[in-house]
């Protein structure tokens, strides 16, 4: 019983498989994250540049954010992984509501 | 376990209630509170007729009518509707779907107490200075103006309920999604469990909308801000999208269950499989899909722009037609069943044309154009109760009459259960049916009085005269529910012996744990599936174990109650010194109570093997 997985109580996990995709997965965890400062630096950057008008800031900034999430969700909160079909659809289906209140308001209300 | 079948006092019974987390006791406890805001709001609804009956009526004065009226819709959605939905939901879903409770039982309990609490400050409203007179929309305006604590109420009375429904509609997508039997896939689940799902997805998406939007209000009216006041550089149209982006997923979520249930009722009482299964289940969720991109066509005539006007109102034409595959499916399910006609399939026969007629004037109404000339009339009033009386209410009756062996043991008596409905049959379409045309001869919605000489007179009258036969059809449901409920003859698993689903393979009502073993799914109606192959019940999934319940607590009442308290508080902050206490006492209670729930370890018990053994009439048999 030594050799098996601490946290796991299924005696056929392959060890060895665990030990490689856990490696892989830290090295992406890493990347992922060196990445997330990188584009938290580049938006620092482009807000405080004195060059760009706010017509590109906003909306390069947006989309920084969107990857970050994507990022977090993906890479830290394990969303890649099998079994997390049902709380994808909730979150895509969340977001996709969110999305359509915001673009109904700018464009309806306050355009 | 001798002790569970003892004799209980009231108090004990009282107490039992108070701290219940058994689905079904819960679902009761939905079933009488929204049964009783029902009335409550049946009683203001025969009050308006009554006002409208004659012209130039002084039964009640303007401002009491205002009052009547919004409490009346803002008692039939919220309070009574929701609940009694919820009522089915509790009782028959997790059965359905061959589980032992929900998923969270103890949320299940906090959602029906804030539901309860709210619901309860929102009427005491009567006697406090007025009730809400803004409408059920409470369009932003309107309700920064009234005057008095009547909006105020509405406001905080709604937000403590819709707290409880969106904790409701959480806890049911997540028993959905981990706690099917084995062999429940989704394309298995029964339609009233797809409906469930689909409709607690709704509540998931709909329900933060009108939290913020009723946060806005109170924070405008009670506390200075000023969200909605144009003067101030706010926008009033706020408040009417945020309203109808949770309004319009509302009447979807009020009206998918009542599919589910017509959809059980069809396929009982036509001994046939649902026509159709997999395009209803894609119908339900186009649905639920597209209630989320509809909202505007409550706002047509606000001056959105002809752009907008026209994308919602493709959108909104387009639901007809999930909608319509869903009419056709119900139609071909009949075809060629051998029908009975019982009183729940009475509800569900006459529901299609109700329902279809309330749907087609839907669809008059989504045309922007047309529109123009059909708003704020009775016309629009006529619309909604088609859809939601036709639709809904005509589901709770029939599913009261369904599942009623299933949740109380006894069966209500099918002659009076034909009574009422043929009393609210025809009451509801001498009510509503007329006030299309009152509507089309320009009498306009929500106003307290007509003049005499308009040609109004007549078309009032008999729509008052419908109302009193479905205040008699409530009255006789009552007396059978009495009648029933003192006679008490106990039924089996399945008494109207074509039950479906597992919900009649165990006992009516069933034992607390619901089933001895899991059963073992093996396709669509699986218990129809085992009565065909001539087994007795369903094959078990596991052997007999020792099962988990959890214990019952009070704290979800003591949660309900803290924000009830502080509730007040915030309302007469500005008028009395003592708001600011009650308001930080209630919020100490609830969360004093939220840390005891917190820090408390409780296990829950086990109920053991050997004392469900001897014990040989309940559950699964092995």
């Amino acid at each position: 019983m030594a050799n098996q997985q601490p946290n796991s109580g299924n005696p056929r996990v392959d060890i060895e498989y665990r030990r490689k995709k856990s490696a892989e997965e830290m090295k992406h965890q890493v990347i992922t994250f060196a990445m997330m400062i990188f584009l938290t630096i580049v938006a620092f950057v482009a807000a405080g540049y004195e060059g760009f008008s706010a017509w590109f800031i906003v909306p390069f900034i947006l989309i920084l954010a969107v990857v970050q999430v994507i990022f977090q969700l993906y890479y830290f909160m394990h969303m890649s992984h099998k079994g997390h079909e049902a709380p994808a659809l909730f979150l895509y289906s969340g977001a996709l509501v969110g999305f359509i209140t915001i673009i109904a308001f700018l464009t309806v209300i306050w355009w | 376990m001798s002790t569970l079948a003892q004799k209980k006092g009231f108090g004990a019974t009282l107490w039992d209630y108070l701290t219940t987390v058994d689905h079904k006791k819960i679902a009761i406890l939905y079933l009488i509170a929204g049964g009783f805001f029902f009335l409550l709001g049946g009683l203001e609804a025969m009050f308006i007729r009554i006002q409208l009956a004659v012209p130039n009526n002084d039964f009640v004065s303007a401002g009491l009518y205002n009052e009547i009226l919004t409490m009346h819709g803002t008692t039939m959605i919220f309070l009574a509707a929701m609940p009694l939905i919820f009522a089915f939901m509790n009782a028959v879903m997790p059965l359905q779907i061959g589980a032992r409770d929900v998923a969270f039982p103890f949320l299940n309990s906090l959602g029906f107490w804030l539901f309860f609490f709210g619901g309860v400050f929102l009427n005491l409203s009567w006697f406090l200075g007025g009730a809400p007179d803004a409408g059920w929309t409470s369009y932003a305006s309107l309700s920064i103006a009234s005057e008095g604590h009547g909006i105020d109420f509405y406001a905080l009375g709604l937000q403590i309920s819709g707290a409880g429904t969106l904790i409701g509609g959480i806890n049911f997508l997540v028993t959905i999604i981990n706690m099917r039997a084995p062999g429940m896939t989704y394309m298995r689940m029964p339609m009233f469990t797809w409906a469930t799902f689909v409709t607690s997805a709704l509540i998931l998406f709909a329900f933060p909308a009108l939290t913020v939007g009723l946060f806005l209000l109170i924070f405008d009216r009670m506390f200075g801000s000023n969200f909605f006041d144009p003067a101030m550089g706010g926008n009033t149209i706020i408040w009417e999208h945020f309203f109808w982006i949770f309004g319009h997923p509302e009447v979807y979520i009020l009206v998918l269950p009542a599919f589910g249930i017509f959809s059980e009722i069809f396929a009982i009482f036509s001994r046939k499989r649902l026509f159709g299964y997999s395009s209803m289940v894609f119908a339900t969720v186009l649905i639920g899909f597209l209630g989320f991109m509809v909202w505007a066509h409550h706002m047509f005539t606000t001056g959105m722009g002809p752009i907008a006007n026209a994308i919602f109102a493709v959108a909104t034409m387009a639901i007809a037609v999930p909608t319509g595959i869903k009419i056709f499916n119900w139609l071909f399910t009949m075809w060629g069943g051998s029908i009975t006609f019982t009183t729940p399939m009475l509800w569900a026969v006459a529901f299609i044309p109700s329902f279809v007629a309330g749907g087609v004037t839907g669809v008059m109404l989504a045309s922007a154009a047309q529109d123009y000339q059909y708003h704020d009339s009775y016309f629009v009033v006529a619309h909604f109760h088609y859809v939601i009386v036709g639709g809904v209410v005509f589901a709770l009756f029939a599913g009261a009459h369904l599942y009623w062996p299933k949740m109380f043991g006894t069966m209500l008596n099918e002659f009076l259960g034909k009574i009422t409905f043929v009393l609210f049959f025809i009451g509801f379409h001498l009510t509503f049916f007329i006030q299309h045309f009152l509507g089309l001869w320009g009498m306009p919605r929500r106003i307290f009085t007509f003049l005499p000489g308009q040609g109004l007179e007549t078309a009032n009258f008999v729509s008052t005269v419908g109302a009193f036969f479905m205040a008699a059809a409530v009255i006789v449901l009552l007396i059978n529910v009495v009648i029933t409920t003192v006679k008490n003859e106990k039924v089996g698993n399945d008494p109207w012996g074509d039950g479906r689903t597992l919900e009649w393979a165990i006992p009516s009502p069933p034992p607390f744990y619901n089933f001895k073993q899991l059963p073992l799914v093996r396709g669509l109606d699986a218990y129809w599936l085992e009565k065909m192959e001539g087994k007795q019940g369903m094959s078990p999934a596991e052997p007999l174990g020792d099962i988990h319940m959890p214990n019952n607590s009070f704290i979800p009442f003591v949660i309900s109650f803290g924000l009830f308290v502080a509730a007040f508080g915030a309302m007469y902050r500005a008028d009395y010194s003592w708001g600011i206490p009650v308001l930080i006492v209630g919020m100490l209670i609830t969360l004093g109570s939220m840390f005891v729930r917190s820090i408390k370890d409780d296990h829950g018990y086990h109920i053991h093997k050997e004392d469900l053994e001897d014990n040989n009439d309940k559950g699964v048999k092995a």
